[in-house]
């Protein structure tokens, strides 16, 4: 397909869609991507990405990310910051999946190490992770307790003997964002979420063992102060959410927007989707705190999972999880509205970023980066398809230009129901077998529609983020074993 | 089957319409769409637990999303796979009133053939219309 012509070249990495193009546009549409991504991006992005230049209080430009796709609501891969005086939150712009993201973990292990015990690791994380359509975890909480955990995140996991102490200064906001109120959140999304901590649910969530190969280390220096030191060393890479919790939060407040947006506040919106309300309104900061719940119980959720994939390490390979030197190094969300600080026209605003299927990119020495990672710049964990490899990129200086903001994943380019057509699932298993890739799944079908086949090129997106100065790459990595959802 | 999963839209989710000759046959189609996005094979849900869903909405789109979302929280929050049947939807002062009988049982892995979860019903590009024929919808299951 051709470029269509309302967009405008910036340079090779950016485009352009001006406001004239759409009624309402307050702002244009900004897309990263090489002429080949943009090309073969679908019209939805484009009509998605145009909306959301239309709500109010929205900054500079409406972001596309170089894996953008057709979502609902904002495209994945959309990025908007609104003014928090004058803007709105919308939980289209942030997913059902609050904090859907991705966790890296190391080890001191090599491939060749590792290569024995493959298929046992697998086997055994695909017992101890549950997976798949109501999977439930192993964990038992009161409706109580479930609200304390959703209060402080990964740090109730810690408190519990579900991790290591310094596992909360390698993620996002220390694991618990500050601000979050169980008050806000129904008894529905409690009902849903209390007996799924530690699981990690279907769709594009996967459990990936890794192997980070010497020739795709692309700093050095960089990859070590992640710490990726040793040729073909093994790290496991996970991505998973919020689950029934943070989509029943999402639920709840999308259609309390629509009650009052229109009534209330006088918002017209493009799509329902976009459903939204001003972030200083009562209803605004009732989402805000409800959605910080679900951003908690996502790091508990992820926090929970490490734990397990450490006794199962440990368990196969005789050592303790110390000793095998399994230290995460990070943990990055998707989807969230986050406050940050930007200066806008020579004044220092609070501006709420929408990041839904993209990450927060922060470059050196800016607050908020754990103090190891300080100077060079916080660590972004890409999730490739299952089939192809993962990236661990680094946040740069000049990612102002996106309010810090870059890819999460390669990007689907089929739909689910294409894929399944197209692939087969046990069929893709003994395929991946006979390339070293070593898989379990609950479902063939869900297996089937994961096909490498269905993503854009991984190594495309990252060198897009790259070239466009939105994030830099530190390390591939390829995939030798994986638990799908 | 009065319903078909859409290839060219919603890439990441899935996308389904549903018809139906009354709104109730409509309603009846949409949740076994939705239930079938996570089971392969409806009919191996057998008959054991049963639960009576009412709603009330201002519109019968929003209604017909509020009936779905009934059936992704049974899924989550009892395990339960369901499915339903005698339904009665009346206009009333307020809008549109629903009252629904499901039968279903705990999911099973052994037993239940399951595909991939659904998070929620999306509001994007979701339409309930009357046609020349009956009724017809268009639902993106968030995946």
């Amino acid at each position: 397909m051709a470029i269509p012509e309302f967009i405008k070249k910036i340079s090779d990495t950016i485009w352009e869609i001006p406001p004239s193009y759409k009624e309402g546009m307050r702002v244009p549409a900004r897309i990263y991507a090489t002429e080949e991504l943009l090309t073969a991006m679908d019209e939805g992005v484009f009509d998605q990405i145009t909306n959301v230049a239309t709500l109010p209080g929205i900054l500079n430009y409406a972001y596309c990310m170089p894996d953008a796709h057709w979502g609902y609501g904002f495209p994945i891969g959309g990025v908007a910051a609104m003014d928090a005086e004058t803007g709105v939150i919308s939980p289209g712009g942030i997913g059902f999946d609050v904090n859907c993201g991705m966790r890296l973990v190391l080890t001191n292990l090599t491939y060749e190490e590792v290569k024995p015990h493959l298929q046992a690791l697998v086997d055994n994380l695909f017992k101890r992770v549950p997976a798949g359509v109501g999977c439930t975890g192993f964990i038992k909480l009161s409706q109580d307790e479930f609200c304390r955990v959703v209060e402080t995140g990964a740090q109730w996991c810690i408190k519990h003997n579900l991790g290591w102490e310094e596992d909360l200064t390698r993620t996002e906001e220390n694991g618990c964002i500050q601000g979050a109120d169980a008050s806000k959140i129904s008894k529905k999304a409690i009902e849903r979420g209390k007996d799924q901590v530690g699981t990690l649910g279907s769709g594009n969530h996967y459990l990936e063992i890794q192997v980070a190969k010497p020739e795709y280390i692309f700093d050095q220096e960089l990859a070590k102060a992640f710490g990726i030191t040793i040729p073909n060393q093994v790290v496991i890479m996970f991505h998973c959410g919020s689950r029934g919790f943070g989509h029943q939060v999402a639920t709840d407040y999308l259609q309390a927007f629509l009650k009052v947006m229109e009534s209330k506040y006088k918002i017209k919106i493009l799509d329902r989707e976009l459903a939204c309300a001003p972030f200083h309104s009562p209803e605004g900061q009732d989402y805000f705190a409800a959605m910080k719940c679900a951003i908690n119980l996502s790091f508990a959720n992820r926090q929970v999972i490490l734990h397990r994939i450490r006794e199962v390490f440990s368990d196969i390979l005789h050592r303790s999880p110390e000793d095998l030197g399994m230290h995460m190094v990070y943990d990055v969300a998707h989807n969230t509205a986050k406050l940050e600080k930007y200066e806008i026209n020579g004044e220092v605003r609070n501006v709420l970023v929408h990041r839904k299927g993209a990450t927060r990119a922060f470059g050196p020495n800016m607050e908020g980066i754990p103090e190891i990672y300080k100077k060079f710049g916080q660590p972004v964990i890409i999730g490739g398809s299952m089939e192809t490899g993962s990236y661990l990129l680094v946040g740069v200086e000049s990612g102002i230009q996106t309010f810090f903001s870059t890819a999460h994943g390669s990007g689907r380019t089929m739909s689910r129901t294409k894929a399944k057509k197209q692939f087969q699932g046990k069929k893709l298993q003994e395929e991946m077998a006979q390339r070293g890739i070593y898989v379990r799944s609950v479902s063939f079908a869900g297996l089937a529609e994961e096909a490498g086949g269905a993503y854009k090129n991984v190594d495309q997106v990252v060198e897009a983020t790259e070239r466009a100065g939105i994030s830099r790459r530190v390390a591939r990595f390829i995939p030798i074993g994986n638990v799908k959802g | 089957m009065p319903y078909k999963y859409l290839e060219e839209i919603a890439i990441a989710d899935i996308a389904f319409e549903a018809w139906g000759s009354t709104p109730e046959e409509l309603f009846k189609a949409a949740a076994d769409a939705t239930m079938n996005v996570m089971v392969a094979d409806l009919s191996t849900v057998a008959d054991r637990e049963k639960r009576r869903i009412e709603l009330e909405e201002e519109n019968l789109d929003l209604l017909l999303f509020n009936f779905l979302q009934e059936l992704i929280y049974y899924k989550d929050a009892q395990r339960l796979l369901l499915r339903v049947d005698n339904i009665h939807i009346e206009k009333t002062q307020k809008g549109f009133k629903l009252q629904a009988e499901a039968h279903g049982e705990e999911l099973n892995p052994e037993k239940h053939d399951l595909r991939v979860d659904v998070k929620a019903v999306t509001l994007h590009q979701f339409q309930v219309k009357k046609t020349s024929e009956g009724w017809w919808a268009q639902v993106i299951l968030d995946i």
